[in-house]
């Protein structure tokens, strides 16, 4: 893995960088989306249309060690010759990282000094470096975030300064256990604490790794509490390296995460999304204005639309005239009302197709943002003008 | 009549065919995947072309619900609203009826039952079956037939079976598009040679673009099954469509084409996907199976799929039932299977391979040659020498067994000619 910042702006931690990832076939500009998955895959969208998003922008892929628990032993799953081989993903990057924020959830009362806890599909597991490594090792991801104990904001400060003490010597531990591996990116915890923060990103700082993953957050600390804690670690960490964070996932989080100056995420907002029927809509404009692109829908707040509203019943339209996904190019808002009503899986698939390529786009121009030093004016402008649409909502009749 | 069936070439009775339809032109024998409400389980348009699906089926109970025939109307037809550029097949709506609803009841004016949306009573004419499929748009239609399980006897059947032929004359009467949606027939009767020949006729007579043999894949002994399907393709015309409804298992489709039948629909492969059933040459692979959990091959290794070519049945094994992804890629593999016995098996018959096909094809499945009887009943019907597939052992030759008298309770015993046959128990006319 390579990485290299291309440009950073000075009036905010923003960056555009360039990641090579072994495997994927051109090099991919961060800020970069990292798609979801379970077991590896997406959730709905199958193999034969992940070429349809936008390529390399989606070829990089998070996916959690832990969901192969049930029903994959290691040594199978090393026999086939590890993740790449087994998805049949060979041309795409992967991020392994325990957490996946849907199904694998941190359980910090149940964590040990031993190992960190998870709640999973399989139950509560207590996952130890050893473990952990033995399932990197047989994965062969191309990135791989250490073992971390991450913690809700509202622990004790003693809990928490535990959970740096675990997550160092953690690291220290998935180093030793396998320094060769593909790129380590070092866990950096400490909850809502500067101190901790500080403390944590200081000591990871000192250690060999080629990025940093930084966790503990969408784990109930406030949106306004997060600028602060990511300064503290940003200022710390070298300019050179990626940083990859988990749990922030709305459009609000992302320009925050971006401001401070992450250049990966993941994100579990498309899956929700498409979960509960919804289709992005919100502007892509370059100067980051919301504008009301589609006026009088109902079941809508200008951002998303609710496609499960009977107002779609016999729209013959696409979700976004010029989108040029998958769905949009074939299929109408009325057909996928339908598909959602009668339960048919085949509503999710074009649901997620969309949002992923929405999603992926409203990172390209962010990115575009950032290259003509607009950043904070886009940033400043889409925070504005959505929060005047959720407002008009909100009160009007 | 809006379709063009032309054969290039046969075995005995066995034909492949270009069916040329408003919206697509097919090659026979096909299967049709069953997109029951205007989607396959999953699948996307795109991939469904990838697979080679020709003609998917649509069934008119369900989208008549749910969005309604009128929206679809609005809509430019079914085609459009999925954006399906291929060719399409709308049932009558009454199988669904008469299987899902408890409390239908079949009178001479139609199918009354009660609405599953708000309780209301309704009633499905033959009128009524045909205006909701034109407005569908369907390439083709199918008639509304009286259809009665083949494990009922009596009266029933005979009741049925000329009902179907009053009501085939309301659905032509109401087709009001036969330029550009072809109207088939359904042959009724039951496992009765008597009643089918009858059927036959009449349906003959109304001179239909296509014919299905109806009434069958519902639970009847394979031995009535296939001795049907027999003798309705020996009397059905030899330049129309044939199409057995509801079959079905990849053996039963085989057997069917030798017969000469074209055209096949079923649940099965995307059914039995969901469950985790992968459907291979040699039968069927469980991918739920504890075995597969540390299987490294593909599902089948002679299958060039992308679900084949890129994933072993250990990681199959751990998405499937748990997981809409595996549900996904195990119904693209099924459905792949499937569109690849049709290629073969029309292939083969214009290539004059045939015969070969079809023992090649039962070695893979009875290695050990222990071929069932009612296939080697079957195919000698059919002219088709397999001997060698089957191990040498006295029952696969004989006609019929002796022990099957008595011991089945619709057992009728038929002597197997070739031009006619006749149950040697009288029934009443």
């Amino acid at each position: 893995m390579k990485f290299a910042v291309k440009k950073a702006l000075s009036s905010s931690g923003a960056r555009v960088g360039v990641l090579e990832v072994g495997s994927c076939p051109a090099p991919i500009e961060t800020p970069a989306l990292l798609l979801a998955t379970r077991k590896g895959l997406p959730h709905f969208i199958s193999p034969e249309l992940l070429p349809s998003l936008p390529s390399p922008d989606s070829n990089l892929l998070q996916v959690s060690p832990l969901h192969f628990l049930e029903g994959l032993s290691t040594t199978t799953i090393s026999k086939i010759g590890g993740l790449h081989q087994m998805l049949g993903l060979k041309q795409h990057g992967i991020a392994a990282v325990p957490r996946d924020s849907i199904q694998c959830l941190p359980e910090s009362k149940a964590a040990t000094r031993l190992g960190a806890s998870f709640e999973t599909p399989c139950g509560r597991l207590l996952i130890k470096p050893k473990d952990y490594i033995e399932m990197i090792s047989c994965m062969k991801p191309n990135i791989w975030a250490s073992l971390a104990d991450e913690v809700p904001a509202w622990v004790s400060e003693k809990r928490n300064k535990t959970s740096v003490d675990r997550t160092l010597r953690w690291l220290d531990d998935c180093i030793s256990l396998y320094p060769a591996a593909g790129s380590i990116f070092g866990a950096i915890v400490g909850g809502t604490s500067l101190e901790e923060r500080k403390r944590c990103a200081e000591e990871v700082a000192k250690r060999n790794v080629s990025g940093y993953w930084i966790g503990g957050f969408g784990l109930g600390e406030g949106i306004d509490e997060r600028p602060a804690l990511l300064r503290e670690v940003m200022d710390i960490l070298p300019d050179e390296k990626p940083r990859l964070t988990c749990g922030l996932g709305l459009p609000e989080e992302i320009l925050q995460g971006i401001a401070a100056g992450i250049d990966l995420f993941d994100s579990t907002y498309i899956y929700s999304l498409t979960l509960g029927g919804f289709a992005l809509t919100f502007s892509l404009d370059k100067s980051g204005e919301q504008h009301n692109l589609q006026s009088d829908q109902i079941g809508s707040d200008s951002t998303k639309i609710n496609l499960r509203a009977t107002a779609y019943r016999k729209d013959m339209s696409p979700i976004l005239e010029n989108c040029t996904c998958y769905t949009c190019q074939n299929h109408t808002k009325a057909y996928i009302n339908h598909l959602l009503n009668v339960h048919e899986m085949l509503a999710q698939t074009l649901l997620e197709i969309h949002n992923t390529h929405h999603y992926l786009r409203f990172f390209h121009v962010i990115r575009g943002a950032i290259q003509d030093g607009s950043f904070e004016e886009f940033r400043q402008a889409f925070l504005e003008s959505r929060r005047e649409h959720f407002k008009g909502e909100a009160i009007s009749t | 009549m809006a379709l063009h069936f032309e054969i290039l070439g046969r075995f005995n009775r066995a034909r492949a065919a270009q069916l040329t339809l408003p919206h697509f032109v097919c090659q026979t024998p096909l299967f049709m995947p069953v997109g029951t409400q205007g989607t396959i389980k999953g699948l996307t348009n795109n991939e469904l072309e990838r697979i080679g699906c020709q003609i998917i089926l649509g069934n008119t109970y369900h989208l008549a619900l749910r969005p309604t025939s009128e929206l679809l109307e609005e809509a430019g037809g079914l085609h459009n609203f999925m954006n399906w550029p291929r060719a399409m097949l709308t049932d009558s709506g009454g199988f669904q009826m008469v299987s899902l609803l408890h409390l239908a009841d079949i009178t001479e004016e139609g199918v009354t039952f009660q609405s599953p949306v708000d309780g209301k009573p309704m009633l499905l004419t033959p009128e009524e079956s045909i205006q909701i499929q034109n407005r569908i748009g369907a390439d083709i239609i199918m008639a509304l037939d009286d259809v009665v399980k083949t494990t009922i006897t009596g009266p029933r059947i005979e009741e049925a079976m000329y009902r179907t032929l009053r009501w085939i004359d309301r659905c032509i009467a109401a087709h009001k598009r036969p330029h550009d949606q072809n109207l088939f027939g359904i042959v009724q009767g039951g496992l009765d040679p008597e009643l089918r020949d009858i059927c036959v006729k009449g349906l003959v007579d109304r001179n239909l673009p296509g014919y299905a043999i109806g009434g069958l894949a519902g639970g009847e002994d394979k031995d009535s099954f296939w001795r049907v399907v027999a003798q309705c393709t020996a009397a059905l015309p030899e330049d129309k469509p044939r199409y057995v409804m509801g079959v079905g298992y990849p053996l039963d489709i085989v057997v069917c084409s030798a017969l000469g039948a074209d055209m096949y629909d079923c649940v099965y492969p995307t059914r039995t996907a969901r469950f985790g059933t992968a459907l291979i040459p040699e039968g069927v692979l469980k991918l739920k199976h504890r075995a597969m959990a540390d299987d490294t091959r593909p599902i089948d290794p002679t299958c060039p799929c992308m679900v084949c070519k890129n994933y072993t049945r250990a990681y199959i094994h751990c998405l499937v039932t748990k997981d809409a992804m595996g549900s996904q890629l195990l119904s693209y593999h099924n459905l792949y299977y499937m569109m690849r016995l049709s290629r073969n098996l029309h292939t083969s018959i214009v290539e004059g391979r045939f015969p070969k096909f079809v023992c090649d094809f039962l070695q893979t499945m009875f290695p050990k040659g222990d071929v069932p009887e009612w296939v080697c009943n079957a195919m000698e019907v059919a002219g088709i020498d397999i001997s060698s597939c089957c191990a040498p052992f006295p029952s696969c030759q004989e006609k019929y067994s002796s022990d099957e008298i008595g011991t089945n309770d619709i057992h009728m015993e038929l002597r197997l000619t070739h031009t006619s046959y006749r149950p040697t128990r009288n029934l009443e006319i």
